[in-house]
């Protein structure tokens, strides 16, 4: 029981994770492919406002606070009553309530699959495809030293 | 003494058409729209990010072309936001060695676990204006070159392992990290609150300070341990959910500088650090921001206080653009009672001076005189 429950919540948290990291044009996009149900409650926003983002001196040490960052949040209640939340950078509202919802589906054994085939894997495809040249990007200018042989002989 | 009340309504309203006209210029020429100048002067955003205090591309886009490209205007405009907006809380600190790495150089390292990254760097490029940019020529696609995942820890995790630098730096167990956003400024500070107003320093002015501690004023040898730029996922503790919320990533520029360090009665010889963390793509403020960490620490280290960039109240004080152009500004509003007032005194001092003159020679006279 309480494996499954902390797998249940790293699922949970990895979805919020790729939700938030997409555009809202997208998530847009996808949820009207899959046909998706965009009726729910709103308990809460959406509604924007600030959360102030932490470093550590050093790069390891104590926490100082670096400076602000624009969040989105919302909360929503499907019908059949599961709650679902959202926090996101920036201000996209509509991104923020169909993240809500996407996570409240989740919650729904009879949805989770439509939401995981239909939104969340080609999101998060994307997601990866995007980093994966990023990176390949960077590494092609990445330092390859010469060492110079002086002749001894 | 008349002094005018009120008036200028009519000029304040038409002057700020006026404005707006300007701003938009010649009409025939197309209207910048916002994400291009998020994506074509992504570095100028970037310091309004930084420096504005707040992470949000698009509001700084806005911020800029609202101030005509008058960039500390647009940091103000980005400050005056930020107080329409509430608070949901303080993330969980950023971790730097997990970021997904856009650049990454040291100055101490030639070969490093991860190695050298030069990524979208001005750097040995020869400064030659390029007339084929001005023409609208078309850029290649970059080259892509196979990676496979390699850790990269910090350099300073590397020079740890034979002990010869400095922790990073730690506070008490039970310090909680002070926010000069809820508090004053109160000296002399923590290095923490230190380092958050050198974040949001004036780019400029801790620029020159950084500057002035290489030209010998608080000389302290740096070298660059390692910069590295790119973006970190960012998390927040909320009480709705057993676990931090991911909000998404941030893009961010580290800079780790080693100093040289004799040694002092309260610490061995060893390499010393200071340290810089900037929003955005912001190479020289996180150099300069480091250049500053490591000066104003000259009390805890033991250093003589010999020069403005080891003052700490001097550098914090001074280091906030909007602070300082509010109150170099302010001095073109009417300050017509003001004026009056000085004027009013300076002819009566006058008056007494001339008294005193006239008298004094009419002494001379007499003296003479007699």
């Amino acid at each position: 029981m309480r494996g499954q429950e902390a797998r249940d919540q790293a699922e949970r948290k990895a979805a919020m994770a790729t939700l938030a990291q997409s555009s809202g044009d997208d998530i847009v996009r996808l949820w009207n492919e899959a046909g998706l149900p965009s009726d729910a409650e709103l308990l809460r926003g959406p509604e924007t406002g600030l959360v102030t983002l932490r470093g550590r001196i050093g790069g390891g040490g104590a926490p100082f606070n670096v400076g602000e960052a624009t969040v989105t949040r919302a909360t929503v209640r499907l019908p059949t009553g599961q709650v679902g939340h959202c926090y996101a950078l920036g201000r996209d509202k509509q991104k923020a309530r169909l993240a809500a919802i996407a996570d409240a589906l989740l919650q729904d054994p009879a949805r989770r699959n439509e939401v995981e085939t239909g939104l969340l894997a080609p999101l998060r495809s994307a997601l990866t495809k995007a980093h994966e040249k990023r990176r390949a990007e960077t590494a092609a200018t990445k330092v390859d030293f010469f060492t110079m042989v002086r002749g001894e002989d | 003494m008349y002094v005018a009340v009120k008036g200028g309504e009519a000029a304040i309203a038409n002057a700020h058409s006026l404005l707006a006209d300007r701003r938009r210029g010649d009409r025939s020429v197309p209207a910048l729209r916002l994400d291009q100048i998020v994506e074509q002067l992504a570095l100028g955003v970037d310091r309004v990010m930084s420096e504005g205090s707040l992470y949000d591309r698009e509001l700084a886009a806005l911020a800029i072309v609202q101030a005509r490209g008058d960039m500390i205007e647009a940091i103000f405009l980005v400050r005056a936001y930020r107080t329409t907006l509430p608070r949901f809380g303080y993330s969980r600190a950023i971790d730097t060695a997990n970021m997904l790495v856009e650049r990454r150089v040291s100055a101490t390292y030639k070969d490093l676990p991860g190695g050298q990254l030069l990524g979208p760097t001005f750097d040995y490029t020869h400064r030659l204006l390029d007339p084929e940019l001005a023409a609208g020529a078309e850029v290649a696609e970059p080259l892509l070159r196979e990676s496979e995942a390699q850790a990269m820890p910090r350099v300073s995790a590397i020079l740890a392992r034979e002990g010869l630098i400095e922790p990073d730096g730690d506070m008490p167990q039970d310090h909680v990290p002070g926010d000069i956003t809820r508090e004053p400024l109160e000296f002399p500070m923590a290095r923490d609150i230190r380092l958050q107003a050198l974040s949001r320093g004036d780019e400029g002015f801790l620029l020159a300070l950084g500057y002035s501690t290489q030209r010998g004023y608080a000389r302290n040898h740096p070298f660059v341990g390692e910069i590295r730029i790119g973006e970190v996922e960012l998390e927040l503790d909320v009480p709705e959910l057993p676990f931090a919320v991911p909000l998404g990533t941030v893009r961010v520029t580290e800079c780790q500088m080693v100093n040289q360090f004799k040694g002092s009665a309260k610490a061995p010889p060893q390499f010393t650090r200071g340290y810089g963390l900037v929003f955005g793509q912001s190479e020289r403020k996180a150099m300069a921001m480091a250049l500053c960490d490591r000066a104003l620490r000259a009390k805890e280290l033991g250093e003589d206080v010999v020069a403005a960039a080891q003052d700490e109240e001097f550098v914090i004080s001074h280091s906030d653009n909007v602070q300082a152009t509010g109150f170099v500004e302010h001095l073109k509003l009417p300050h017509y009672v003001d004026f009056q007032a000085e004027l009013d005194l300076v002819r009566r001092m006058r008056a007494e001076y001339d008294a005193r003159e006239n008298a004094g020679k009419a002494e001379d006279k007499r003296e003479a005189a007699e």
